[in-house]
């Protein structure tokens, strides 16, 4: 099943989550990695330019799932949750979403600002246009914190969303987890 | 009659040099025969260089301080020698990052290898006032063949200025970062101002 139903997710939904949530995780530990001081300077270089390239895989996957999500009904909540759970989970959803689409879009902003005017060639084989927004040190310096600030944000709620998970599989031992990793019909 | 379109043919050619024999030395075309010397490289000249990235554009920058001579021989230009040397640590692109990038071990290392010299094995006239030189340029450590393009732009009884270019393959001194983003050849546009000894 590609598509969603009523108590399961379809493996469109699937496939999405853990490719974005693996790029996404490696995205946060990369740009942790390329960004301390004492690394070295050409290693850093290559670094950045595989983060953005990968950034921008990230951000292309994010924005069709969002298209996927407003088109697919969600499956309705694991029975045996409460209504404060519920309420969280559609929380935590929203924003990490909205995250996947500003956390990149920051990046891109900050690459475009950048008065080191370094162009964006994705895996080495196209442009990516810059935005169009004026370079100037304080517009860098803006974005560059604003991308850091999301990221961390981005990734704070991320452990919080896996413990969650990890909560429900192992201590609650409901299907939450099982059903965001598999979509056969599973009984009640 | 055979014979009279060969020597029309001549003496159209004949006519045609002289007519532009005065042209050329109206002209004054600067010889590099009459500049013979020994000159110190001044500070006045422009070490420029540029570096292509995609998508149009790139770096583009020069050095601060630098030094050299040259022996122009007046006879056989082929026995002409160049030295140069500049310290790449004054690097000037107008972004400092881009700066301290340029002088770290990832392009030049300026700690470990300050300098960077060339010494002409050959030079040969092309034309009236150009000329090939041929080189070796030792980078971080090492020495290949380079080769520039010099054209005398002006000369007097005390100076004399050359306009040399030249592209360098910088992957051969190792420092191939940020290829292909940014091309590997870094382009020389030089203005070489000689003060006669
Ligand atoms: C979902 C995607 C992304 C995530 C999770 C992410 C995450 C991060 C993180 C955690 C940092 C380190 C921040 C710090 O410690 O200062 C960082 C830095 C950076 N990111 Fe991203 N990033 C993403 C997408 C992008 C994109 C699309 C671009 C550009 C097109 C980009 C460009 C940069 C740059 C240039 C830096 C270094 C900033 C600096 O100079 O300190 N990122 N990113
Ligand atoms: C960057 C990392 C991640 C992001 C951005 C992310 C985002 C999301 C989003 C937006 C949903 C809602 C899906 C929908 O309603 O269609 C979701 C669901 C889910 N995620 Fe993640 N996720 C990430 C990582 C993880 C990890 C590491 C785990 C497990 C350890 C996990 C487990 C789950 C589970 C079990 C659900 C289904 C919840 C439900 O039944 O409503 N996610 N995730």
């Amino acid at each position: 099943m590609l598509r969603n139903r009523r108590d399961a997710f379809g493996w469109g939904t699937i496939a999405l989550h853990w490719s974005i949530a693996l790029l996404i995780i490696g995205l946060i530990v990369l740009g942790y990695v390329m960004t301390r001081p004492d690394i070295d300077p050409a290693l850093q270089f290559d670094l950045f330019q595989w983060h953005k390239s990968f950034g921008f895989t990230a951000l292309a996957l994010s924005a069709i799932r969002v298209i996927w999500w407003l088109a697919n009904a969600h499956p309705a909540p694991v029975a045996g949750l409460s209504a404060f759970e519920k309420r969280a989970s559609t929380i935590t959803h929203w924003l990490l979403v909205g995250l996947t689409i500003t956390v990149p879009m920051a990046g891109w902003a900050l690459a475009s600002t950048s008065t080191l005017g370094i162009p964006t060639f994705f895996f080495n084989r196209m442009v990516i246009p810059h935005l169009p927004m004026e370079k100037s040190a304080g517009a860098e310096a803006f974005w560059t914190n604003a991308h850091a600030i999301l990221a961390y944000g981005l990734a704070a709620l991320v452990l919080l969303h896996a413990a969650a998970a990890l909560y429900h599989h192992f201590l609650r031992r409901d299907t939450v987890l099982l059903r965001m990793l598999r979509n056969e019909r599973r009984e009640r | 009659m055979p014979l009279r379109f060969p020597f029309v043919f001549a003496a159209a050619v004949m006519l045609a040099g002289f007519s532009l024999q005065p042209t050329a030395s109206l002209a004054k075309a600067p010889s590099l025969d009459d500049a013979a010397g020994r000159y110190d490289i001044d500070g006045s000249s422009q070490i420029n260089f540029s570096v292509g990235q995609v998508g149009g554009g790139g770096i583009s920058g020069k050095f601060g301080r630098f030094s050299g001579t040259f022996q122009l021989d007046g006879q056989d230009i082929s026995r002409s020698v160049v030295q140069f040397a500049l310290f790449p640590e004054t690097v000037q692109t107008g972004e400092p990052r881009i700066e301290n990038f340029l002088r770290s071990s990832a392009v030049f290392d300026t700690e470990n290898h300050p300098k960077i010299t060339f010494r002409s094995t050959k030079i040969t006239q092309t034309g009236d006032d150009t000329a090939e030189i041929e080189g070796i340029l030792t980078a971080k450590g090492t020495t290949r063949t380079e080769h520039f393009e010099a054209k005398l732009t002006k000369w007097n009884r005390s100076v004399i200025s050359f306009h040399i270019q030249g592209g360098i393959y910088r992957t051969r001194y190792d420092m191939s970062v940020g290829i292909p983003i940014y091309s590997n050849i870094v382009q020389f546009d030089m203005i070489v101002n000689g003060q006669k000894h």
